[in-house]
């Protein structure tokens, strides 16, 4: 249950709040950015129900 | 904002099944903390995606858009906290029993019927929200049209339709499985609107605030040059942002979530969630419409043309969630609210399907969703008085010494000193909001303060 959560947070906090910063900062390209975000994303949906579903 | 707004429709369905015709026991009720968390993805729905970027289209400056929404929000949190929270602990009933207690089932039917039909607006603005994004992979844009009946191009309209009876179908056959994903959707949601905002300042290339200011005032400039010079001050921001969600706290609609708080500190609730979507993602939707000012010169707020533009794919799916989110369960409360309209023996979806119906159809017309800022402020207009007779039959009745729960005590279906302190207040706002073209959250307080005063001299009236 831990590391899911832990994968949801890693999915939004890292591959798309901290692609977005590492965009503005110029450390990142706009379509690279665009990828991980959607690999975010796609996380996100299948890890996130896993726990949720759990908790509630 | 909109999935705050679907708690209005004072259906017995809002009280979760329970408790809805007696106060909520103790042992059912929640610490305030449990607030913060509940309201905290409310009011980061489809509509943010549409409103933030109609603060620059109206000219909204960025100082008093920062400052502004600051102050509009703070009023809002107070008012939950010190108007609708105390009510709320103190009777712990739904605002459905409440009312009906004060003006009698019969009424209680009308104003909801009323609550559908505004509702059923909202759930159009979002499919068009939706559907905007729907059509970017098919190279289908809307443009607003100027006539309020215009329609966009027949490809878009077509999507509109499609994604309305999706949702309808979906609406009457399976709420309960949006509302869960709805749950799961709302953190990623939050950070997307954030993510949105962060790859729309990259794209202004902006290093200073100074620097965003100059975009921002060119972004204005260029929709000026277009639309003619418009204004949106400081304190028609902190109005419209203390007020958009009046039927919510004036209208007293939250009394039906508040009313399992241990405390009145439960009035604390809604802060994170309206400073996270009726701050952050207001602001970052907004500078998405000035980058693509910036790089395009497009001054058309498409909320899928503008969140592909700053996030790709990402940004087309959280429109459509966003969208999908919030008109589902608006479309299937305003169904419920019209159900009431139906015999007995109709099938118990038929409400719902009605509500769909007339939702597409508002989709299809997108200067809805272009005038959201107006329907808004019109919705607080038109539902938030009756939470000043909620106010007043609550604090006032004993001590001016007439008849408390009036309805209940008289056994009457329809307390038409209800009715009247409702509608003249209203008639009148709509009268200078179409008539004398006020902007309509401007009305919301008068009309409230109005409705409250017009029952304590109908009730002191009726007595004598």
């Amino acid at each position: 249950m831990k590391i899911l959560k832990l994968i949801s947070a890693l999915s939004i906090v890292g591959f798309i709040l901290l692609t977005s910063i590492l965009l503005l900062l110029g450390s990142m390209n706009a379509a690279n950015m665009k990828i991980l975000m959607l690999i975010g994303t796609i996380l996100w949906f299948l890890v996130t129900p896993l726990w949720m579903k759990e908790e509630s | 904002m909109a999935e705050s707004q679907n708690a209005a429709v004072i259906t017995n369905e809002n009280a979760g099944g329970e408790f809805e015709r007696t106060p909520v026991p103790s042992s059912k009720l929640k610490g305030w903390k449990s607030f913060l968390g509940m309201y905290a993805g409310e009011h980061a729905a489809g509509t943010e995606f549409m409103i933030g970027p109609l603060f620059l289209a109206a000219g909204a400056s960025l100082k008093d858009l920062a400052l502004g929404l600051l102050l509009g929000n703070i009023l809002a949190i107070l008012t939950w906290r010190y108007l609708v929270a105390p009510i709320a602990v103190s009777s712990k009933l739904t605002l459905y029993y409440q009312l009906e207690k004060i003006a009698g089932k019969n009424l209680v039917k009308i104003y909801n019927v009323v609550n559908g039909v505004l509702f059923c607006f909202l759930a159009g603005a979002m499919i068009t929200v939706s559907a905007s994004a729907v059509g970017i992979p098919f190279d289908i844009n809307f443009s607003i049209p100027e006539n309020i009946f215009g329609l966009s191009t027949p490809a878009f309209s077509m999507i509109v339709i499609i994604v309305g009876v999706v949702m309808t179908v979906v609406a009457a056959a399976g709420y309960n499985t949006v509302s869960k994903f709805a749950n799961i959707a709302a953190p990623w949601m939050i950070v997307v609107f954030a993510a949105c905002g962060l790859s729309a300042l990259s794209q202004m290339e902006v290093d200073s605030w100074e620097s965003l200011l100059v975009e921002w005032d060119k972004g204005i400039s260029v929709v000026q040059s277009v639309n003619g010079k418009t204004d949106f001050g400081f304190w028609k921001i902190v109005i419209f942002s203390w007020l958009c969600n009046a039927a919510m706290h004036f209208g007293m609609a939250d009394l039906t979530i508040m009313r399992f708080a241990k405390d009145s500190r439960a009035g604390w609730g809604p802060s994170i969630g309206m400073f996270l979507g009726h701050y952050m993602a207001w602001i970052c939707a907004s500078f998405m419409l000035a980058a693509q000012i910036k790089l395009t010169g497009d001054i058309s707020a498409n909320p899928g043309a503008l969140a592909w533009s700053a996030v790709g794919w990402t940004g087309i799916i959280c429109v459509i969630v966003a969208g999908w989110t919030t008109a589902n369960p608006t479309i299937y409360r305003a169904g419920l609210a019209f159900q009431t309209l139906f015999p007995l023996k109709s099938k118990k979806y038929s409400g719902v399907i009605l509500a769909g119906i007339v939702a597409t159809a508002a989709g299809i017309f997108p200067s809805l969703s272009g005038k959201l800022l107006d329907f808004v402020g019109l919705y607080g207009a038109i539902l938030g008085p009756m939470g000043g007779v909620i106010f007043v039959n609550h604090y006032l009745a004993k001590k001016m010494n007439f008849t408390q729960d009036y309805a209940d005590e008289k056994g009457t279906g329809f307390n038409t000193g209800v009715l009247l302190a409702w509608l003249i207040p209203v008639a009148l706002g709509l009268y200078f909001i179409f008539g004398q073209g006020l902007f309509p959250a401007y009305a919301v307080i008068p009309s409230w303060i109005a409705s409250s005063v017009l029952y304590v001299v109908i009730m002191k009236l009726q007595k004598s």
